[in-house]
């Protein structure tokens, strides 16, 4: 992973980290993420500006267009958010096509305004893309003309003027356009310092006591910078998966194996009724298999995703393999046509082939029965160090239980196998 | 962003030399053993930088075994190396950018080869516009690296020997080849070996979203790398790059022919965002896509299949072109020098037998687990083995019955210690109070034990069996030894007396009487002691002396052989014993001067008689 977007409660949080320690804001943003562990009798202690009332409420589940939604409540008391809150946590909702929870929200106090402005930055190969347009908010792409877009080199300052001149050119008013400017600088500086790659404020707006405010934010981290960022990200938020995502029993447990060991173990279940499993190793390799599957036409029979790497131990691939015979074996096909499983993989730099493949025959043994049942047709490939031990055993495997395995080394084009079982 | 590089096509050639950050014993070996099968005439590695080490890493070149130094810093080793291009970076995640940082600023180093997965993506950024700045090149970060056949390889690059060769690595062929993943480089030098001549050079840039250098710089150093006849490139979904090839393509800037494939074609029926095996593999927006990069890399004139599944044959087809309009002449396919196995491979491949230099009969530690005489360690635990037992595996290699095992650790209990005046306490002490440490001061305690003090166990056992062996009469015994001028070991005490009797003596000789199932040798001494106690009432059986006999005694009720026991004697085996005992004792004086602090031990002045004014010798 790399790119991983965080709720917008935590990136207002981190926001205000970076701007009140460059002294721009006085205090943090009002702005609270509230979950079922949220105890809201007691949550105005902490806040007291929520018995003021004048407040919003919204979802904070990483999708936008909420105020599209009609997902969005307006300058409301207290008494009614808490109400709001206590009927919609946990709340099931389909988004975008996909169900879930809706399990997280955020309150803030309502900002009475006129101006929407609009503010990205966004990072590419040679320079940090600033964008601003001051006709934001939610027809932002309604308003496409009036984006002006600024390139900052990578490890470059920019002064004030040239921001001035390229981005706010505009803006008419004097004074708010050095506002614009102060605070953009200052974000630029929080999107470098806190390692940042991706921001969008859609809106941002100026109050009535002429500050700038944050209206939506949405903000990207790199997360191989986690290692450089402990003091300023915090250990207060937590990377959410997407809307609607909910991991299976089969992806929860190699997902915990995974998090045990050096290696790499993945697996998405995207049809359990699918009668194409993989059991792939590495990932370049791994997308080139499903590729495949898909380029000659049977995506909708694509069981799961995954691959294994990084010489994952004996017992790590015994797991891994019996997770998807498991799955793989559950059910037979409907049609009572045979289930394929393809143990594939390109020609490996330096993992003992043989080695790897101890774990799989480990499983397929254990399986042996359910694996007939499901008339389950394997085809494997592999190449690389010991790999004609590690095919001899698959051939003897199934010589000894019976089951069908085809078994083809570096000779044979890697996705051969793909075809070949395609025609079963 | 527009390329600056202003350095020639070619990164690499047979003449080209490396700095390798890391000790990386295994990458370095198999460039080496690269070398050699590709007969470059040096080595492709000349220094090793390591933070923590200096001295030289000792590596193989073919038969030869050669010295590379190690520097502490890239700028000595680089300031020592200027013939040294290339730095290939094995530093973590986390040292990465500052190592990387610090080869770009050595004039001598012109590429940087970043193998570290998980470098943030900042830093990469920074790199590679620091690297453009000065006209270098990074390959990576996230990567296995690459390399230039029969030339250069970047460490671990092409996998084995074997590999090598199969996928004709070792000798130039004609086609450049790069991609992001470095998992599938190995993959496509197969791919390209089995439908082309092979690769003249190819190249991972890295999974990672931002590189170090792109595809495109590469394609554009292979377009005027004269050896390359076409190239083949493998993308990947997820950032723009791909693009850039369409472009140079349609302006003419590659004129040779490129078979391109975008892999992550299925991205479209999975979620959305599923994060591939790479963490530049995330389409973030629609012309990131596989499909469309692929679309746009065809419309633009290089050759795409339909799917990976027939990537081979347009690479096929694309070199039989070149081969039959005379582009490309296949050239002879020259010998290839056999490398030779190290011990360990040759071992492996049961090639070789050699003879130990060390045998070792009672413990194993070379399985999954500990063995003392071929007894697990967990057994040994489990089933309460005490250390008498231990003591009889290990020493006598020999499981020994529970009466010779208790006896052995009573033996052990009662010469624990005998109080801080005996030379091998007293020597401990005074080390320990001149501040020496555990070991030291345990050592010039236990250099005190020999014949006069502990030592007289081994010389009681032998002469003592000696005599009842040959079934002496006990006056006979006394007197031969005294005519051959032997005083009797094991007979006397400084303190004890008959009338005095030694407590721990008495003990033991209770504890054998009871428990042995012979006592014929002690009984042998007994009636010894008899002799001599008429001549001095101190000349009694000692401690030395009683556990040397009883053993004796032990050694004959656990079966063991006349010969046997003798050289169990004659080897110091019951010596040992005292030694082990008189340790504890030992140790805990030391510990116990420590614990008090006790200051310097100095002898006083009133214990010595000073005789400095007697004649000269």
């Amino acid at each position: 992973m790399a790119h991983r977007a965080i709720r917008e409660a935590d990136a207002k949080r981190l926001l205000s980290r970076s701007l009140k320690a460059q002294g721009f804001f006085k205090e943090y943003l009002r702005s609270i993420g509230v979950d079922a562990s949220t105890d809201l009798e007691t949550l105005p202690r902490s806040y007291p500006w929520l018995a003021g009332g004048h407040l919003v409420v919204k979802p904070d589940m990483l999708f936008g267009k909420r105020g599209k939604k009609n997902m969005v409540q307006l300058d409301i008391s207290w008494t009614d958010a808490k109400k709001f809150l206590k009927a919609n946590i946990g709340k099931k909702e389909k988004v975008d096509g996909k169900e879930g929870k809706l399990d997280h929200w955020i309150v803030e106090p309502f900002v009475p305004h006129k101006e929407e402005f609009y503010l990205s930055i966004r990072a590419s190969n040679g320079s940090d893309t600033l964008m601003f347009s001051p006709m934001g908010g939610i027809n932002i792409e309604s308003n496409k003309d009036s984006v002006k877009t600024m390139e900052v080199p990578v490890g470059e300052g920019f002064d004030v003027e040239t921001l001035k001149e390229k981005l706010l050119v505009g803006v008419k008013d004097k004074v708010l356009k050095e506002h614009l400017a102060d605070f953009i600088m200052h974000v630029n500086k929080f999107f470098v310092d806190y390692d940042l790659v991706s921001l969008e404020m859609n809106p941002f707006t100026y109050t009535q006591e002429k500050t700038l405010r944050p209206l939506d934010l949405r903000v990207v981290l790199d997360d191989t910078a986690a290692f450089q960022q402990q003091a300023n990200w915090g250990k207060d938020f937590s990377f959410p998966e997407a809307f609607g995502t909910v991991k299976g029993k089969e992806e929860q447990y190699i997902a915990e194996l995974d998090a045990k060991t050096g290696a790499s173990l993945k697996l998405k279940i995207l049809n359990p009724e699918g009668r194409i499993w993989t059991m792939v190793a590495g990932g370049g390799a791994s997308v080139i298999y499903a590729d495949t599957i898909a380029d000659l036409g049977h995506a909708d029979e694509m069981a799961n995703y995954g691959e294994y790497s990084g010489n994952p131990n004996r017992e790590m691939t015994r797991e891994y393999a019996r997770t998807i015979l498991e799955a793989m074996t559950r059910n037979p096909d409907k049609k009572g046509r045979p289930k394929i499983l393809l143990i594939g993989g390109g020609v490996a730099n330096f993992t003992d082939v043989a080695k790897t493949f101890d774990g799989i025959i480990d499983a397929i043994r254990e399986y042996k029965t359910a694996i007939q049942k499901s008339k389950v047709k394997i085809f494997v490939r592999r190449g690389g160090p010991n790999y004609k031990e590690g095919l001899r055993m698959m051939r003897n495997l199934g010589e000894e239980l019976k089951i069908p395995i085809e078994v083809y080394g570096p000779e044979t084009h890697m996705t051969y196998i793909v075809r070949k079982a395609l025609e079963q | 962003m527009a390329t600056k590089k202003t350095s020639s096509a070619k990164l690499f050639s047979d003449k080209t030399q490396s700095i390798i950050y890391g000790v990386q014993t295994a990458a370095i070996q198999r460039m080496l053993d690269f070398d050699f099968v590709v007969r470059r005439s040096t080595p492709s590695v000349v220094a090793v930088v390591d933070k923590t080490s200096t001295g030289y890493h000792k590596v193989f070149f073919g038969e030869k075994e050669i010295l590379l130094p190690i520097y502490r810093t890239i700028e000595g080793a680089a300031k020592k190396h200027p013939e040294a291009d290339v730095l290939i970076n094995f530093a973590s995640f986390r040292q990465a950018y500052v190592t990387s940082m610090e080869a770009l600023q050595q004039p001598s180093i012109r590429t940087v080869a970043i193998i570290a997965e998980g470098v943030p993506e900042r830093s990469a950024r920074m790199l590679r516009k620091r690297a453009l700045e000065l006209g270098k090149w990074i390959i990576g970060p996230a990567t296995v690296g690459g390399l230039r056949a029969g030339a250069f390889k970047i460490g671990n690059s092409g996998g084995t020997i074997e590999n090598i060769i199969d996928s004709k690595l070792h000798r130039p062929g004609s086609v450049g080849f790069v991609s992001k993943s470095g998992g599938m480089s190995n993959e496509m030098f197969n791919v390209i070996a089995q439908n082309t001549n092979g690769i003249v050079e190819g190249i991972a840039i890295g999974g990672d979203r931002f590189a170090g250098s792109t595809l495109i710089e590469h394609l554009l150093r292979f377009e005027k790398d004269s050896e390359i006849k076409m190239m083949v490139v493998l993308g990947e979904v997820g950032g723009t790059e791909e693009y850039r090839i369409a472009d140079a393509i349609k302006e003419g800037r590659i004129k040779k022919p490129v078979v391109a494939w975008v892999t992550g074609t299925c991205s479209e029926y999975m979620p959305k965002d599923l994060q591939f095996g790479h963490a530049g593999a995330l389409a973030e927006g629609e012309n990131e896509t596989a499909k469309a990069k692929n679309k746009a890399l065809r419309d633009a004139g290089a050759i795409v299949p339909d799917s990976f599944d027939d990537y081979d044959v347009k690479i096929r087809e694309t070199y039989e072109a070149l081969v039959k309009k005379g582009t490309i002449k296949p050239a002879e396919e020259p010998p290839i020098p056999n490398l030779p196995m190290t011990y360990a491979e040759a071992r492996k491949a049961h090639q070789v037998r050699k003879p130990a230099n060390i045998v070792c009969t009672i413990s194993n530690d070379s399985g999954d687990e500990l063995t003392y005489l071929g007894t697990q360690i967990s057994k040994i635990i489990r089933e309460n083995y005490t250390l008498g037992d231990i003591i009889g595996m290990l020493w006598l290699r020999k499981r020994l019955p529970e009466w010779a095992t208790q006896f052995i650790e009573k033996v052990l209990i009662i010469t624990a210690d005998h109080g801080p005046c005996v030379s091998g306490a007293h020597n401990a002490i005074v080390a320990a109070r001149a501040g020496r440490d555990l070991v030291s001061s345990l050592a010039s305690g236990i250099l005190t034990v020999g014949p006069r003090f502990g030592g007289a166990i081994d010389g009681a056992a032998k002469h003592f069996k000696a005599g009842w062996e040959n079934d002496m009469k006990p006056e006979v015994f006394v007197e031969d030894l005294n005519s051959k001028g032997i005083k009797i070991p094991g007979i006397g005490h400084l303190v004890k007396s008959a009338q005095n009797p030694d407590m721990r003596v008495e003990l033991l000789k209770k504890l054998a009487k009871k428990s042995f199932p012979a006592t014929e040798c002690l009984n042998f001494a007994l009636k010894v002691e008899k002799v001599t106690l008429q001549k001095r009432n101190n000349l009694i059986l000692n401690v030395d002396g009683c556990i040397g006999i009883l053993m004796v005694d032990l050694l004959l009720g656990c079966g063991f052989s006349n010969e046997e026991i003798n050289t169990i004697i004659d080897n110091g085996t019951l010596n040992g014993l005292f030694l082990l005992g008189r340790s504890i004792g030992m140790i805990g004086h030391i510990l116990d001067q420590k614990r008090q602090k006790s200051g310097l031990y100095r002898h006083p002045y009133d214990d010595v008689l000073f005789l400095d004014d007697i004649a000269e010798y």
